[in-house]
């Protein structure tokens, strides 16, 4: 088949297929594979119930890059937004929401004296996004073995932390290190504000607002404001639609993409990387192998541990990839009614976090492997804004759950300390019952229910301790160190093994950034058949 | 489970009981903790023993890890720098393993014991990286260190010594053997190998029957003129010889706190164990790096002018320091003044001319001398006996 | 009325430091001291009768080398014992101890797990690595990295040599390492519980995070970055109790001329036109001098005794917001005897240095959490030492003195202030932790004095009791200590000066905020620089 592949790409997730696209628009010739039945990776449709379907891992689109989308042409490969410039919505159980979109704040307790710190303190933090925007524009640089395009970014780096004056920079440097928890309360009063900022910077980790760090997973939250979004959207059709839009763009290209292939190793020929085996038995051979997978698996399953050194495969062993969150899916046989929420409102992004302590307690669970008994939660209702995913009146309610562990002791089918429930089942109810604090009647209301553990997740998404982000965004596993020195700039320390995935920098999210950034390296090496 | 108070901590080889007996010296170090002796009668005398008949060391203290499972030779073979395929059953093997940035952790020795069944002998302690080395690996590492006693016999009648003892066919094992004899109802693995640059065996015993192995070496070894010897005679034999020691030649390269303090294969003049021709083994992408850009140090052998053991001596070129010694010695039998040198590169060629900047001192009054010396190309101990099979009488 | 060159507020260690500098490069120098004795939280006092309680800081290690003997502590009277020894009591009756030695502390560890006691060696080269990094700074003042003076770039400049000497990887492990939780860091190396967790508990004393906190690690440096006679990491006594070395520093600054005055409580600094011109006395005394250094903590500082006219709106945001964080309190106890533990002999040279009985790092976080709730820990992490072992000046002989540090304990209960029912609760959760470890040792106390954060900063002023006058977190370090654009101890006005630990580079009895201050203090002064470099590390 397929002679004189250039590179082979493993995985169609949303950063494989714009990785492959801007490798295909160079001229190389790709093949990518996907073991699932379609492309999208985490970026997928689903249906979880007799005609309920919905975006069934990540949700929200809100950071995927401008340019990428620009350069794929996605709209005319049939993206369509079912609705756009969504805010967040902190609910309250007596119907006194917050709403924030952008630098807009609305809420029956928000003071002045808090719409104005919110003013500066978004114009502020703004500036930083924007500067860690272009940050992630560019591979990681290399600081001792600088090449002139490292010094380049670096330079770059500098002047634009010189640009944002002395005083920005200097609070810069003072606050990317620590917690959301105390700078929120260092800048507000109001309850829900403070909350509804910790819940943005823990969503999808493994850690809680007073974790120093959550500043910079804030920070990150907020990335697609440099990349035009204000608030979240909705894509018509899902998440995977956005993956057919993109499998669309990559096949004009002239990218061959293989549905249904499971690669079960990445094979090395005299130390280098320069072909895969799939489940079926067959092989392919290219210049270059790319790897879309998280790194637990492109290491340990696809490469092998024992096909590298021992440090690396040390590091590979202790890279922190324990996902946090998870995923709840309610089939429901008419609108939700919120307390206090119209229904346009119900479209919105709706978060159930009534206050720092809160989230910080839910957070205290998972440091030891329980779930939380009063979770945090980030609800859409997809139906509202496009009710393609649904019966005729029904709707879908789809939540982010946190937290949740791995695995609990005695597995998520033992018994809990509900009497007669295992852990899913009680996880499953607490959720229900938080829900419906907010919600009364939900329960009546349901027709199906799926939890997808961060277990669920690795099974049906490949990614190892399905964690969303492939590994812990946290400070020592970014930029160079991401996903562990020595594996930096999209190469991964082993010869014709390039990575593609949220495991590389700048890391996860529907951005697209580590799929185009690591095309653009893997050019620069020009590698060919 | 021991308690650690319960003992006075001062740890004690399986042959303490014999090694106590014979220290007419009372002269003590400690080796990993254990009580060991730097001398038992005479320096000069357990010197000669090794070089003129049969001398015998404990070096029990050694870390000794078993290696087993299926993936065992694979295992082995990302290790270390050498193919430990080419190391047959039956043989054991020099070599040194490096940490990723190609830099030497520590030298040692593999003992193919059956199928897939080796021992791996260091001098530093490894488990941590053994473990980690193990992922990826159907393998089981076992570290055996407290298990097996183990004695060195080296010299020109250790043959004969043995032989005695009723380890018949001995003479027949080649240099870098091994072999099995039964022994009250255990085994005694003998191999031919050591640390002296001599004939000689090394033999491996569980540590309960230690004791009367000691006997009875030492009882059909009289006749031969067999005698212990301790770690000050070691360390000429082993200079003398041309053997390089972890921790004093060079410094294992994950207890380096200073950076650039390690030192490569290359840099260490091993580089005849690195066999690039594996497709993976640690330190290797490393090391090819360096093959392209050219090593930082050279190891060297000196031949120095004078009879003043250059022991930590500045190695200059034009009046440019350019190195310095880690270990020197008065070789007795070669009658030669060696020093161990790292240089910086260039240097190091062999028959370059450098001088080497000693100290000594005589009744407290120190004296400096600008000692010329030469930089060989081979150890200046190396008798034939070493290599004969069978090994001669003496 | 007589006027000063220089006023220090406060004769804590880092004033008294900084006082006896400025006094010796020919200065007219009052140091005053709002208590009645002086050392601030490095003091020794006789709270029970023929026992000296070093009531507040209790071990000494980071004092610089450097400082005692330039300023001669040793002649006035300093003498410092190193101890050897630790030990982690286990749940399971066994317990976990820690060795002077090498060989003998990889024996121990390896009853527990040979491959730790291994990986011990390679910890042990990692955080030397990193130690070696940090030390030659902590006598220096931090470069301004929004700056574009000479100094501050030449710094900079120095600062990433260093940095650069240790290779791409090596330098991404030091940024690793700096935003890494002790608890991820142990997990890298270690696999037994106890061990992880009595090494651990160094990486949050003090502070008000938990183990699994990012940035902790760095907090790990903070007490191996000392030493004892050269030997880096190793901790001792203060013979006679902490106070011996405020009493030292005391007599150096004495003998250089200057003045202590005890019960000298400031109400304010006096600011006249932008420049400072004394100190007014809460009993209307006035003292002047146009050079003030305050050795209180940032918040006292700015908030307390500064007057808010002369700060501007951006210097009071961040004195308000400046992280201080009480987290621990102290239990010091006379005892009838030295008391027994479980599975120990008391002759056991483990029981000379640092008890716990924390054995994982799980219950070290859930104490965490308890602080986090806004409560004292229920089942606290306690850095306990019986310094009589050593010292036998400090209790009558055959009795002895012990120090207990507790993690966690809040500034307030549950938003609020500290009760006499509280402080009960709290002693008695230490109590009886000890006690299920010790049978006689309820038996053993003839006196307990129990401090919350309450009382620690009623007696010292330190605020909210927090021993390092602030937070380690990052953005509490280095050019960000105590604010950024104030980090190299220059106040707001002219003439005035930090030199407490709230100042770079932070707590610990080590005396170099002090030293440091006075190092700027006489070049702004044009004065020669009579203060010690840092001892070359090579």
């Amino acid at each position: 088949m397929t002679d004189k592949l250039d590179v082979i790409l493993i995985g169609a997730g949303h950063n494989g297929l714009v990785c492959a696209n801007y490798l295909a628009k160079a001229g190389r010739k790709v093949l990518v594979l996907e073991a699932g039945d379609s492309p999208g990776g985490a970026a997928a449709s689903r249906e979880f119930a007799p005609g309920y379907s919905v975006s069934s891992c990540a949700q929200w689109l809100y950071q995927l890059h401008s340019g990428v989308s620009r350069d794929l042409d996605l709209e005319r490969h049939g993206l369509q937004w079912a609705a756009r410039e969504l805010p967040s919505l902190l609910l309250d159980t007596r119907g006194r929401h917050l709403s924030l979109l952008g630098s807009r704040i609305d809420g029956e307790g928000v003071s002045d004296g808090d719409r104005e710190a919110w003013r500066a303190f978004h114009a502020r933090t703004g500036k930083y996004v924007k500067l860690l925007a272009r940050v992630f524009e560019s591979r990681p640089p290399n600081l001792v073995e600088a090449g002139l395009v490292d010094r380049l970014n670096l330079l770059k780096m500098g002047l634009g932390l010189k640009l944002l004056g002395r005083d920005d920079m200097s609070e810069l440097m003072r606050i990317i290190l620590t917690n959301m928890y105390d700078l929120a309360e260092e800048y507000f009063d109001n309850p829900q504000l403070k909350s509804l900022l910790g819940f943005d910077s823990v969503l999808g980790s493994r850690m809680g607002p007073r974790t120093p760090n959550t500043v910079f997973t804030y920070l990150y939250r907020r990335l697609g404001e440099a990349y035009g979004y204000n608030g979240v959207a909705q894509v018509k059709g899902g998440m995977g639609a956005l993956a057919q839009a993109l499998a669309a763009s990559a096949r004009a290209r002239g990218v061959e993409l293989r549905l249904g292939a499971r690669v079960t190793s990445i094979d090395m020929f005299n130390g280098r990387a320069g072909g895969v085996s799939l489940a079926s038995g067959e092989q392919f051979r290219a210049a270059v192998v790319v790897s879309g997978a998280d790194p637990v698996t492109t290491y340990g399953t696809l490469v092998g541990l024992r096909n590298m050194e021992t440090g690396m495969a040390r590091r590979v062993s202790q890279i922190r990839c324990a996902g946090a969150a998870a995923k709840l899916h309610l089939a429901l046989n008419a609108a939700p009614r919120f307390t206090g929420l119209d229904e346009s409102q119900l479209g919105q992004r709706l978060v159930i976090a009534p206050d720092l302590n809160y989230l910080e307690r839910a957070f205290n669970a998972v440091k030891y492997d329980e779930y939380s008994a009063a979770p945090a939660l980030d609800i859409s209702v997809p139906t509202i804004n496009d009710p393609g995913g649904a019966p005729a009146g029904c709707h879908v309610l789809s939540a982010i759950v946190q937290f949740a562990p791995y695995e609990p002791a005695g597995g998520w089918e033992g018994p809990s300390t509900a009497a007669g429930a295992t852990h899913r089942e009680h996880f499953t109810r607490l959720i229900l019952d938080k829900i419906a604090e907010y919600a009364p009647g939900i329960r009546d209301q349901v027709v199906a229910c799926q939890l997808l553990t961060p277990q669920d997740i690795e099974r049906d998404y490949g990614m190892r301790g399905g964690h969303w982000h492939h590994a812990e965004m946290s400070l020592d596993q970014v930029l160079m160190m991401r996903p562990f020195p020595g594996a930096t700039q999209y190469g991964s320390g082993l010869d014709g093994l390039y990575l593609c995935g949220a495991g590389a920098h700048p890391g996860g999210g529907v951005m697209g950034l580590a799929g185009r950034n690591a095309a653009r390296e893997i050019i620069r090496r020009g590698a060919r058949a | 489970m021991k308690s650690a108070s319960d003992a006075t901590m001062m740890l004690r080889t399986p042959f303490h009981s014999r090694v106590a007996a014979a220290c007419e010296l009372n002269a003590w170090g400690t080796w990993k903790g254990y009580t060991t002796p730097t001398a038992y009668t005479d320096v000069e005398l357990e010197y000669f023993a090794i070089r003129s008949t049969a001398g015998v060391f404990d070096l029990s203290p050694m870390n000794k890890y078993r290696i087993t499972g299926p993936d065992a030779e694979a295992y082995l073979n990302r290790l270390v720098t050498r193919d430990v395929s080419k190391i047959r059953a039956g043989r054991v093997g020099y070599t040194v393993w490096c940490n990723d940035a190609g830099q030497v952790m520590d030298d040692g020795t593999i003992f193919h014991l059956g199928e897939n069944d080796y021992r791996v002998c260091a001098f530093a302690r490894a488990t941590d990286w053994l473990h980690w080395s193990a992922l990826g690996f159907d393998v089981e590492v076992v570290d055996e260190s407290d298990e097996v006693a183990a004695l060195a016999v080296q010299g020109p009648t250790s043959c004969a010594a043995l032989l005695a003892m009723g380890l018949v066919g001995l003479e027949q094992l080649k240099p870098f053997g091994l072999t099995m004899f039964p022994f009250e109802g255990g085994t005694l693995m003998v191999s031919r190998t050591g640390f002296t640059g001599d004939l000689g065996y090394e033999l491996w015993i569980a540590a309960d029957k230690a004791e009367l192995l000691w006997d009875r070496l030492f009882e059909a070894g009289r006749p031969h003129l067999i005698k212990p010897f301790g770690s000050d005679a070691l360390d000429m034999a082993r200079i003398e010889a041309g053997f390089l020691q972890a921790g004093v030649d060079f410094v294992p390269a994950e207890s380096a706190v200073r950076s650039g303090r390690s030192r490569s294969p290359y840099e260490l003049g091993l580089g005849w164990l690195v066999d690039m021709d594996k497709p993976v083994f640690n330190g290797r992408k490393a090391l090819l790096r360096e093959q392209a850009r050219g090593s930082r140090y050279r190891f060297a052998m000196l031949d120095v002018d004078g009879n003043k053991p250059a022991s930590h001596s500045f190695i200059l070129s034009g009046g440019k320091k350019v190195g310095t010694v880690t270990s020197a010695a008065w070789c007795p039998t070669a009658k030669t003044n060696v020093a161990f040198a790292q240089l910086e590169m260039p240097h190091g060629d062999v028959g370059q001319e450098l001088v080497a900047e000693i100290y000594y001192q005589r009744e407290l009054q120190w004296t400096r001398v600008m000692a010329p010396c030469r930089v060989i190309g081979a150890p200046v101990f190396n008798p034939p006996r070493r290599r004969a099979v069978p090994p001669g009488a003496f | 009325m007589k006027k000063y060159d220089a006023i220090v507020i406060g004769a804590g260690h880092n004033g008294l430091t900084n006082a006896a500098y400025l006094a010796k490069s020919g200065l007219d120098v009052a140091v005053l001291e709002r208590n009645p004795y002086i050392g601030g939280a490095t003091v020794s006092r006789e709270l029970h009768r023929g026992w000296t309680y070093s009531n507040c800081s209790y071990v000494c290690s980071l004092l610089r080398p450097e400082i005692a003997r330039d300023l001669e502590l040793p002649r006035h009277g300093l003498q410092v014992v190193p101890y050897g020894g630790g030990v982690t009591f286990m749940r399971n009756g066994d317990y976990y101890g820690n060795y002077y030695d090498h060989n003998r502390q990889y024996r121990e560890m390896a009853r527990h797990s040979k491959r730790d006691a291994n990986a011990y060696e390679r910890y042990t080269t990692d955080v030397m690595k990193q130690t070696r990094l940090i030390r030659p700074y902590l006598l220096r003042r931090p470069p301004d990295p929004t700056s574009l003076k000479p100094r501050d770039l030449r710094d900079l400049l120095g600062f990433a040599r260093s940095f650069m000497e240790m290779g791409e990887e090596g330098l991404a492990d030091t940024l690793r390492f700096w935003t890494k939780s002790v608890g991820d860091y142990l997990n890298e190396y270690f696999e037994t519980d106890a061990i992880k967790a009595h090494l651990g508990g160094t990486g949050v004393i003090g502070t008000a995070l938990g183990v699994y906190s990012p940035g902790t690690a760095y907090v790990l440096l903070h007490h191996y970055m000392g030493d004892v006679d050269g030997n880096v990491g190793s901790w001792g006594f203060a013979r006679g109790g902490m106070g011996a070395v405020a009493a030292a520093l005391e007599k150096s600054f004495r003998a250089f001329g200057g003045e202590v005055i005890c019960d000298a409580d400031v109400d304010r600094i006096i600011v006249r036109h932008g420049k400072v011109r004394g100190v007014a006395l809460k009993n209307g005394d006035e003292y002047l001098a146009d050079i003030v250094v305050s050795n209180l903590d940032p918040r006292r500082t700015f908030l307390d005794v500064m007057d808010e006219g002369d700060l501007s709106a951006e210097l009071l945001h961040r004195a308000r917001n400046f992280k201080i964080r009480g987290s621990s309190g102290k239990l010091n106890i006379a005892l009838d005897g030295l008391p027994s533990f479980h599975g120990l002999d008391k002759s056991s040279p483990l029981m000379v240095g640092d008890m716990h009985f924390t054995d994982s790092l799980e219950r070290l976080e859930r104490a965490y959490d308890d602080w986090k709730d806004g409560t004292w820990s229920k089942d606290p992490y306690v850095d306990m030492l019986i310094p009589t072992q050593t010292d036998p000046t400090m209790a009558p002989p055959g009795k002895h003195m012990m120090t207990v540090f507790v993690q966690y304990a809040p500034p307030k209960i549950n938003g609020g202030e500290w009760t006499d029912a509280d402080k009960a609760g709290f002693e008695k959760s230490v109590i009886d932790q000890i006690a299920a470890h010790s049978p006689d040792f309820r038996d053993l106390i003839l006196h307990c004095e129990t401090r919350t954060p309450r009382e620690i900063e009623a007696e010292t002023g330190l605020t909210e009791g927090n021993i390092f006058q602030g937070e380690l977190t990052f953005d509490q370090l280095l050019f960000n200590r105590p604010f950024p654009g104030y980090s190299q101890y220059r106040g707001p006005v002219r003439g005035m000066y930090m030199c407490g630990s709230g100042t770079h580079p932070g707590g610990g009895v080590m005396a170099a905020p002090g030293a440091n201050a006075a190092r700027e203090i006489l070049r702004d002064l044009r004065r020669p620089d009579v203060v010690p470099g840092g001892y070359a590390d090579d």
